[in-house]
């Protein structure tokens, strides 16, 4: 039972070793503040001293232009639409893109390697700065919304989804190859069945996603309700501006529902 | 059924340290935990709860420290009752109290020394808490019980570096520091594999007889209350339906304690 | 053997039709967006204007680089990261209180949680641009109009992340400190915040990759950082500023992203 002896505590405390790294990124950190605040002219007491003029949009915000509901609905649906096609398009090509970046499919690092930077390069690039470039290119309208989304979808879905594809079971894919299949029918019976649903879950993931940036899209011109917004936010229109945020607000909580419903009977 | 209320350690006072007093407990949704309750626990023996899963063993636990609160009756450690206190004096009476638990209850990311400084937060005003001021005296004391557990050495190792059974016996460092005359076990071997249970279990009894602290342990297997324990509580659906030397618990007696259904089915 | 005689079974199915139904509705979905939409104008010089822009992301401006005029493309963009990073660090320290609100831990009334997630949803998607006008209203068109609006936006994801990791939060270390006598500001100290923090910074420094992204758009309006010259670069179609502008930005969130991930894949 207790056959050793308790040991003895005799000895006193040795020094602790001095965390370097911990006051090293402390450091870092405080003057990453102070350089930011300076960089930027963060002004805390001017922010509050001017805080009635946010009061005033604040409180013409609060009493919304009803009247002006009606109008917005065509340029909402449009925008809903411009969402689904642009994530539709995007997803469609996002899925055999991801299989060309997935190592445990494509054995070629050179290919992968480069296919990935691509589609990094692509990810960091924000959402509306990609619209103000593809108006500029196709000009004022939806198309360009489409475009921005869609390229928007495809850096979103094909990460995901690459990540999806390299982290299945492998051992279908061995036991296919041991019964002498080619590359298209591992694909096929092997790959595909593991990752379709994940597939139509990320699809709904970046459609929700979607309807939220397309609804500011058309502050560049590309299209939907931020066209209208941009006009009223011109114009000091903040009753109008808020009837428009409501109905976004809306048309985001219903579709982050029905997308949830969805993904969850699909799964 | 044997019942005994007469200490079975020789050396024992007269005054219980814990005492149970018709001890109920309904948790808010129902469940029975504990049914009219009687029990007087004296200081330096080593006591353990069996019983089958649902059947009390952990509410019972926890009502002597109060992280339970019982629905009737009285709790008394050492004389005060714990049941009645109320601020810095259930704090105090809780400070002499200290638990192990089945999953260690460790800040993972923290340093063993932090972990088992934790055990002295009782004796510290909030304020100094806020800063983590932990005077010298009290890391020497928490560095002297790692080493009664044989981790001088991890003391300043992450938490989450240490085996299970390191963990474990962090946790009895971290009761040891709070120099406690009681300590409570709640399944402290129950997720450990059969080698390090006999070093964790070595250890508790080691505390029991070389620092007299009395321990009141709950586990789930009955060879081990057998070769450790000095004696025996069986709960059963909420009562007690032992107590007794752990002599006197025969074959017979055991299995009338795990009779019945599970009860477990029923609570969850 | 007999048993290769039998017929094919009919394949058993469960009930599938939510199933057919989700599907029925994604493809309704997607064929009533294509069927509905207006022809897909396009201008009828796309072709050359995407020419010209190509040529310009291939020979891009080097001379914009820097200048030292403090309008330059590596002053624009340490603004944009100053904005990006002084807004997270507001904002982290913001979704602190509304975490705690938020957070669904037992003891909370349902009402109280779900205002505060449903506050965080309505900040969430309030557009951050409409954000920024309006505090330009307040503050003037500044690189600080953009840091309010980046530190507002930023409470609505941020907020939600935390009051997760308080939902996950295990609390049997707290469970250990109140056994030892802790107050319950000991608990907050010794165990909630030692676990939660690692974890509410990996969150903060994800939010900061999303805020860097923000604080490139936001100079659309005027609210500073690199959006600024890059919307007039594109409306002056000087393409090979656009070029050296782009460059920057793909170098910044990827030199950005890639600290801060592995940064984070160190906390964690
Ligand atoms: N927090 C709680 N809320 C409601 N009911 C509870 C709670 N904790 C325990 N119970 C119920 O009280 C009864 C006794 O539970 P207790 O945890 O004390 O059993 P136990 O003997 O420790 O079981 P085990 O061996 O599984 O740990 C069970 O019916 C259980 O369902
Ligand atoms: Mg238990």
């Amino acid at each position: 039972m207790a056959d050793r002896k308790m040991a003895a505590p005799q000895m006193t405390l040795p020094k602790k070793p001095f965390g370097w790294e911990k006051l090293i990124v402390t450091i870092l950190m405080i003057a990453g503040i102070l350089w930011s605040a300076g960089e930027t002219n963060v002004d805390i007491p001017m922010f509050f001293a001017n805080f009635d003029q946010f009061m005033k949009i604040f409180d013409q915000m609060m009493s919304p232009d009803w009247s002006y509901t009606s109008y917005v609905i065509a340029p909402l649906i449009e925008t809903i639409k411009m969402a689904v096609i642009g994530t539709t398009i995007g997803a469609l090509v996002a899925a055999p893109y991801a299989f060309l970046v997935s190592r445990n499919i494509i054995q070629n690092r050179f290919v992968t390697g480069i296919l990935r930077f691509i589609l990094n390069i692509i990810r960091t690039i924000p959402d509306l700065l990609l619209a103000a470039l593809f108006v500029a290119v196709v000009g004022i309208g939806p198309v360009a919304g489409i475009i921005t989304l869609a390229i928007f979808t495809f850096g979103m879905v094909g990460k995901l989804f690459y990540e999806a594809v390299e982290t299945i079971d492998e051992g279908p894919i061995e036991a296919l190859t041991a019964s002498g299949a080619n590359k298209w029918e591992i694909v096929r019976y092997a790959v595909i069945p593991q990752v379709s649903s994940y597939f139509v879950s990320y699809f709904l993931y970046a459609f929700e996603i979607n309807v939220r940036a397309s609804t500011v899209l058309g502050y560049v011109g590309a299209g939907g309700i931020g066209v209208f917004l941009q006009q009223a936010l011109g114009q000091f229109r903040y009753d109008r501006v808020s009837i428009m945020v409501l109905v976004i607000f809306a048309v985001v909580l219903v579709i982050d529902y029905v997308s949830l419903k969805t993904r969850e009977v699909l799964m | 059924m044997a019942e005994q209320q007469v200490p079975s350690t020789t050396a024992a006072p007269q005054e219980p340290i814990i005492q149970f007093d018709h001890v109920s407990k309904v948790y808010d949704n129902g469940a029975l935990g504990l049914k009219d309750i009687n029990l007087k626990i004296y200081p330096g023996e080593f006591v353990v709860v069996i019983g089958l899963s649902g059947a009390g063993k952990s509410t019972l636990m926890r009502s002597v420290n109060r992280l339970h609160d019982i629905t009737s009756g009285d709790i008394q450690i050492g004389g005060r009752s714990i049941t009645k206190a109320k601020g810095k004096e259930l704090l105090e009476i809780r400070r002499g109290i200290g638990m192990i638990f089945q999953n260690f209850n460790l800040v993972k990311r923290a340093s063993v020394l932090r972990n088992v400084l934790t055990g002295r937060v009782g004796y510290y005003p909030t304020w100094k808490m806020i800063f983590g001021l932990f005077s010298p005296e009290d890391k020497q004391r928490a560095y002297e019980s790692l080493q009664r557990v044989d981790l001088g050495d991890k003391v300043y190792a992450r938490a989450d570096e240490l085996s299970g059974g390191q963990q474990q016996r962090v946790s009895i460092a971290r009761a040891l520091t709070q120099d406690p005359q009681i300590i409570l076990a709640d399944e402290p071997v129950a997720s450990l594999d059969p080698q390090t249970t006999r070093h964790v279990m070595d250890d508790l009894k080691r505390i029991n007889e070389e620092l007299g602290i009395t321990v009141l342990i709950n586990l789930h297997s009955v060879d081990l209350a057998k070769e450790y324990g000095s004696r025996i509580v069986g709960i059963r659906a909420g009562e007690k339906v032992f107590d007794g030397p752990v002599a006197t618990a025969d074959d017979a007696t055991i299995s009338e304690i795990y009779s019945g259904k599970d009860t477990e089915k029923e609570g969850a | 053997m007999d048993a290769t005689n039998k017929k094919l079974p009919p394949r058993e199915r469960k009930n599938e039709w939510p199933k057919y139904l989700a599907w029925a509705f994604v493809a309704a979905l997607i064929i009533w967006a294509f069927v509905g939409m207006p022809a897909f104008a396009i201008k009828p010089n796309a072709g050359q204007i995407g020419g010209s822009i190509m040529s310009g992301i291939f020979h891009p401006d080097w001379a914009y680089v820097y200048r030292g005029d403090g309008e330059d493309l590596v002053s624009t963009l340490l603004q944009t990261i100053a904005i990006a990073f002084i807004g997270t660090f507001i904002s982290a320290i913001v979704s602190l209180p509304f975490a705690f609100w938020a957070a669904n831990t037992k003891h909370e009334f349902w009402l109280v949680t779900r205002s505060g997630k449903f506050l965080l949803t309505a900040i969430r998607t309030f557009p951050e641009i409409v954000l920024a006008l309006m505090f330009i209203k307040a503050v003037g068109p500044s690189a600080f109009a953009g840091v309010l609006a980046v530190g507002f936006h930023s409470v609505g994801m941020l907020a939600k992340l935390f009051s997760e990791a308080i939902e996950n939060l295990d609390n049997g270390a707290g469970e250990s400190v109140t056994s030892a006598g802790g107050t319950r500001m000991d608990v907050t100290m010794l165990a909630t915040i030692p676990q939660l923090l690692p974890e509410l910074i990996s969150n903060t420094l994800y939010r900061f990759e999303l805020a860097i992204r923000s604080a490139s758009i936001l100079g659309i309006v005027g609210a500073g950082g690199i959006g600024t010259p890059l919307i007039f670069a594109i409306s002056a179609r000087a393409w090979s500023r656009v070029g050296i502008i782009l460059l920057g930005i793909v170098i910044m969130v990827t030199l950005v992203d890639f600290i801060s991930g592995s940064i984070r894949k160190k906390l964690i």
